[in-house]
């Protein structure tokens, strides 16, 4: 294979109606943004799938570890205090 | 890592597929696990693109209009779930460049019936109904596979593969309910599609080399024999409906069985055109390597394009 450059990979999001957030439909590979956005109106919304979309060139994308999940993610796991449930209120009182 | 610790992490992961956890790409996974997801994934992706062709060859002749958007939108579905795989597969680390050159090569395959010749305006309607009809039996357990990008690949892939279905079948109606001349089209098709599409379903289980680890992964919830038959008990009814013949003088309702009896497949033309020796093997790679190459320079051309519009852009800054 020669040492040409070939099509980067971007990341696709598409919102599939106003009131709801982009989502990450898949990746694809185009020569530059524009061309990702063509590419991903038909590749990812033949069919009414959205009303918007996002690209975004994969290698800019910084994603955490899932080896370092234990650090990243565990300390949130007994901080129950910032949940509702943990506080004790007799059962009179409503609207809380 | 010792042998130990990789034992471990083995005995771990085997644990979370246990528990209908998904894997997700940057998960630690088995060697092995990878190579078969991309072996299965690219085969299932090269089967998407290839398969593009056969039907490829109807689109100028399809017989209205109304049959030529729905076999154009057809094959571009074809495409995208092609694009869909492909991603998918990248996302174990190989590169849509090997992807290609194994499949170019010969290294890599791709479903054996794409190798079967599309020579009537009703074999559209035979591989819509049987092909497809096929393909989805073996690609809906995969929805819950244990890979999470292949698992959602095929979500999207099995949403839009039911309408391929029913516009073959449909096709294949007409034609049975036409003149005798087309009646005798539609079974001449059926005659040469159906055990084809059984072989599709792959090898009997006694022969199919990776299906018990495949099982583990959930690459595989149901046996290929398994699947066979529940694509027989569900097509031999639609071919009644529409007044065709099965060409098979062995198949039989079992009502023990409550399932079809049906005769001995001819492995020796499976594993055949596996081999590369059935009727359209030569023509198919021809085709996909002649666009691939008879594309570069527009590939080329693009990635020329964009980055002098970059440059442009970054001049324009300063």
């Amino acid at each position: 294979m020669s040492d040409k450059k070939n099509w980067p990979l971007w990341e696709i999001f598409v919102r599939s109606k106003n009131g709801l957030e982009h989502r990450h439909f898949g990746s694809l590979h185009a020569a530059d943004a524009e061309m990702a956005l063509e590419n991903a109106r038909d590749v990812y919304t033949r069919r009414n799938e959205g009303v918007s979309i996002w690209v975004v060139e994969s290698k800019n994308i910084t994603a955490s570890n899932p080896e370092h999940n234990g650090e990243m993610f565990e300390p949130a796991q007994d901080k129950v205090y910032r949940h509702p449930t943990f506080y004790d209120l007799p059962d009179e009182v409503k609207h809380m | 890592m010792s042998e130990e610790q990789i034992k471990n992490l083995e005995a771990q992961f085997e644990a979370r597929i246990a528990r209908d956890e998904k894997i997700e790409p940057k998960d630690w996974m088995p060697e092995k696990y990878r190579k078969t997801h991309i072996r299965q994934m690219s085969q299932h992706a090269h089967s998407e693109i290839v398969g593009m062709l056969p039907e490829g060859n109807w689109i100028t002749r399809a017989p209205s209009l109304r049959r030529k958007v729905a076999l154009l939108a057809k094959v571009q579905d074809e495409a995208g779930h092609g694009l869909y795989l492909y991603s998918a597969c990248e996302t174990l680390g190989i590169s849509r460049d090997e992807l290609y050159e194994q499949l170019h090569s010969g290294k890599a395959k791709y479903s054996s019936i794409f190798n079967y010749p599309t020579v009537t305006w009703a074999d559209m309607g035979a591989v819509g109904w049987l092909v497809d009809g096929a393909a989805i039996i073996n690609q809906v357990p995969l929805c819950n596979t244990s890979y999470g990008p292949y698992a959602r690949a095929m979500v999207r892939v099995c949403k839009e593969e039911s309408f391929h279905q029913r516009q073959g079948f449909e096709i294949m109606m007409k034609l049975a309910n036409g003149t005798p001349e087309q009646k005798e089209l539609a079974q001449d098709a059926l005659n040469r599609w159906w055990w084809p599409s059984l072989m599709m379903l792959g090898p009997t289980d006694a022969e199919s080399i990776h299906t018990e680890q495949s099982m583990k992964w959930k690459l595989k919830r149901k046996s290929n024999d398994d699947l066979r038959q529940q694509f027989i008990d569900q097509t031999v009814p639609q071919a009644e409906l529409i007044g065709l013949t099965i060409p098979d003088p062995d198949l039989k309702w079992n009502d023990e069985r409550q399932s079809y009896d049906f005769g001995a497949i001819d492995w020796d033309e499976f594993w055949q055109v596996v081999k590369g020796h059935g009727p359209m093997n030569k023509e198919r790679m021809k085709a996909r390597v002649g666009a691939w190459e008879e594309g570069e320079w527009v590939r080329d051309a693009a990635m020329a394009h964009a980055e002098k519009k970059q440059a442009r852009k970054q001049k324009q800054a300063i």
